[in-house]
Parts: C-alpha cells; sequence; structure tokens
C-alpha cells in the first residue's frame, strides 16, 4: 500500500498528519534506542575490564553511536517531511 | 497545543529575515553566523601558529586541539600516513565546532548547522576529498574495485554486495554525513525554543510563575546538554571524515 493512501484513508479516519509523524518518529526511535543503549553498555564494560584500553574503545564506541543515531535522526528529518 | 499555547511554526524558528540584500545574495543571522566562524576559525590557525618552546594564549588551545585531532582522529582512524591530512580535520572540527556553539551564546542563539545548506556543504567537500584521495591512491579503476568489492567472497555473492557496496558509499554516506549534522542540531535548537516558549508563557501569566520547576530549569538544563552536543557532534563529523578517507586510502591485502 502507497504512502499516499495510507495518508487519504488516515485522513478519512479523521486522524492529522502531525499526529501520525510524530508516532512514526517515535516508532522509530525505538530500535536506535535499543541499539545504543547496548553498545554502551557493552563498551562501558569493555573500559572496566580492560582500563588501558578505554581510549580506543571510546572511539569506536562514538563511531558506532554516530552510525546508529544516523536512524533516529533520519526519522527525524522524516517527521519534519510528513507532518 | 501543548498546554493551549501556540507554538512558533518551523519556519519561525530557523527563517531569520535579511539584513541586506535578497532572499538568494542577502546577509541574514546565519550568513553572519558562518563569518563568524570562518574567522574564528582563522584566528586560531594564525594566532596558534607561534612556534615558541612555553606555550602562552591561543598556542595553547591551537597545540591540545592538534594533539587532540592527531592522537584521537588521525591516528586512530588513517594511521600514520593520514597525518597530511590533520590540517583538513581540524579545520572541519573548529569550524563545525564554532557553527555548532552559537546555538547557546546569548542574543545570537542560531546554529548555523541547523539550516541544511552548510552541513551539506561541508559532507560534499569530504565527499570529494575522501573520494578524490582514494582515486589519487589506488588509480582510477583500482579505486573502484576496491571500494566496491568485498574480498574473499564467493563469486555468486558480488552481485548482491557490489550494488549494496556503491549505494552505500557512494550515494547514502554523503547523505547520512549531512543529516546527523544537521538533525542534531536541528532539534536542539527545538528543544530550546520549546521550552524558552514555555516560560515565557508562564511568565505572561506572572512573573511569578517562572519558577515553577520544568521549563525554566529545562532550558538552563538543555542550555548545558547543548554545550556538549556542539562538541560532540564536531567531534563525530570530523572523526566520520577520517573514518571515510581513511577507508578510501586503505591497502587491505
Amino acid at each position: 500500500m502507497s504512502l499516499s493512501v495510507l495518508a487519504q484513508e488516515a485522513a478519512a479516519a479523521g486522524i492529522d498528519n502531525k499526529g501520525l509523524a510524530a508516532l512514526t518518529y517515535g516508532l522509530g526511535a525505538i530500535g536506535p534506542g535499543i541499539g545504543i543503549g547496548y553498545l554502551v553498555g557493552q563498551s562501558v564494560q569493555a573500559m572496566a575490564r580492560q582500563p588501558e584500553a578505554a581510549g580506543m574503545v571510546r572511539t569506536t564506541m562514538f563511531l558506532g553511536i554516530a552510525f546508529v543515531e544516523a536512524l533516529a535522526l533520519i526519522g527525524f528529518v522524516v517527521f519534519f517531511l510528513a507532518q | 497545543m501543548i498546554f493551549g499555547l501556540e507554538f512558533p511554526p518551523l519556519s519561525h524558528v530557523v527563517n531569520w529575515p535579511e539584513f541586506v540584500g535578497d532572499d538568494t545574495w542577502g546577509i541574514n543571522k546565519v550568513v553572519l553566523v558562518y563569518f563568524m566562524a570562518a574567522l574564528l576559525t582563522m584566528l586560531i590557525f594564525i594566532l596558534g601558529n607561534k612556534k615558541q618552546l612555553v606555550p602562552t594564549g591561543a598556542q595553547n588551545l591551537a597545540e591540545v586541539a592538534v594533539e587532540f585531532v592527531e592522537d584521537g582522529i588521525v591516528m586512530d582512524t588513517i594511521g600514520p600516513k593520514g597525518v597530511k591530512y590533520t590540517p583538513l580535520l581540524l579545520s572541519f572540527f573548529f569550524f563545525v565546532f564554532f557553527c555548532n556553539i552559537f546555538e547557546i551564546i546569548p542574543v545570537i542563539q542560531m546554529p548555523a548547522t541547523a539550516r541544511i545548506a552548510l552541513p551539506m556543504f561541508l559532507a560534499l567537500f569530504a565527499y570529494v576529498v575522501y573520494h578524490g584521495s582514494g582515486f589519487k591512491e589506488h588509480g582510477p579503476f583500482g579505486y573502484i574495485k576496491h571500494a566496491l568489492i568485498v574480498p574473499g567472497l564467493p563469486f555468486a555473492l558480488h552481485f548482491l554486495v557490489v550494488p549494496i557496496e556503491f549505494v552505500s558509499k557512494f550515494l547514502v554516506q554523503p547523505f547520512s554525513h549531512t543529516v546527523r549534522l544537521f538533525a542534531n542540531l536541528l532539534a536542539g535548537h527545538i528543544l530550546l525554543v520549546t521550552f524558552a516558549t514555555l516560560s515565557s508563557a508562564l511568565w505572561a501569566l506572572g512573573p511569578g510563575l517562572v519558577i515553577l520547576p520544568l521549563p525554566a530549569l529545562a532550558v538552563v538544563a538543555f542550555t548545558a546538554f547543548e554545550l556538549l552536543v556542539s562538541f560532540l557532534q564536531a567531534y563525530v563529523f570530523t572523526l566520520l571524515a577520517g573514518v571515510y578517507i581513511g577507508a578510501a586510502i586503505s591497502h587491505e591485502h
């Protein structure tokens, strides 16, 4: 089903696009939230176990966060495009 | 809308009227922030260029920054042969950081990176640099082979992997590089605007009400948080530029 059909049905059902966009952004934030939590948790564990490797782990952690976070941020931009 | 008050539309939050000139070539607040950030970056490069044995003032800052970029970014992502990219990455870092930091400087309070033009320009600049240095390092056919073909895969899988690598390296990579910086700063700006609007609405109801805990304290807390975000996003932008350069000029055989 295409997006426009979905939007028409939502309009017919009395749901406005803003609410849908906000809901979709919320759904889109779940995955990156879990991802970043897991990633940082594991990195902290690695740094606690091997403090001498902390610098390397931190750089890689920020890199991973940047990649995971991009999904949430694209959701944020789509939220503005859709509403 | 929120507690019955009117939140300004997005265009009021990020669009600024021009001081001089027209819509295309005018100078507005965002353009002034570009100029100031460029000027500050140049100042750091000029003032930090002294070579005293005991560093003072701007030289201190410049030495710390060079060490941070060289040890924390270039060595980790490109390796020793990436030292020649340090000036580029350093100017990326400072320029993006200064553009971001105007988000929380009173009176100005507008991050230039919350308009997509600047992040897009910087990401395309980095795109030209990393693909350019890849072509220079491997030669035209060598670089395309290096970028698209993952070594050690069964033959049939290449039909699947080459299109994926092409889309991710040549199309999605600059897009996500842009959007990461842009959306983070836009989100931060909107967050600050939201709580500032709430505070001002409470102030209008009665000056005593503004001390109600949530909005006024949230403005203070998020301002501190945005200071962290501006630094972190400048770091992440520079780090990713380094990673892309490193991936383009590496030899894994």
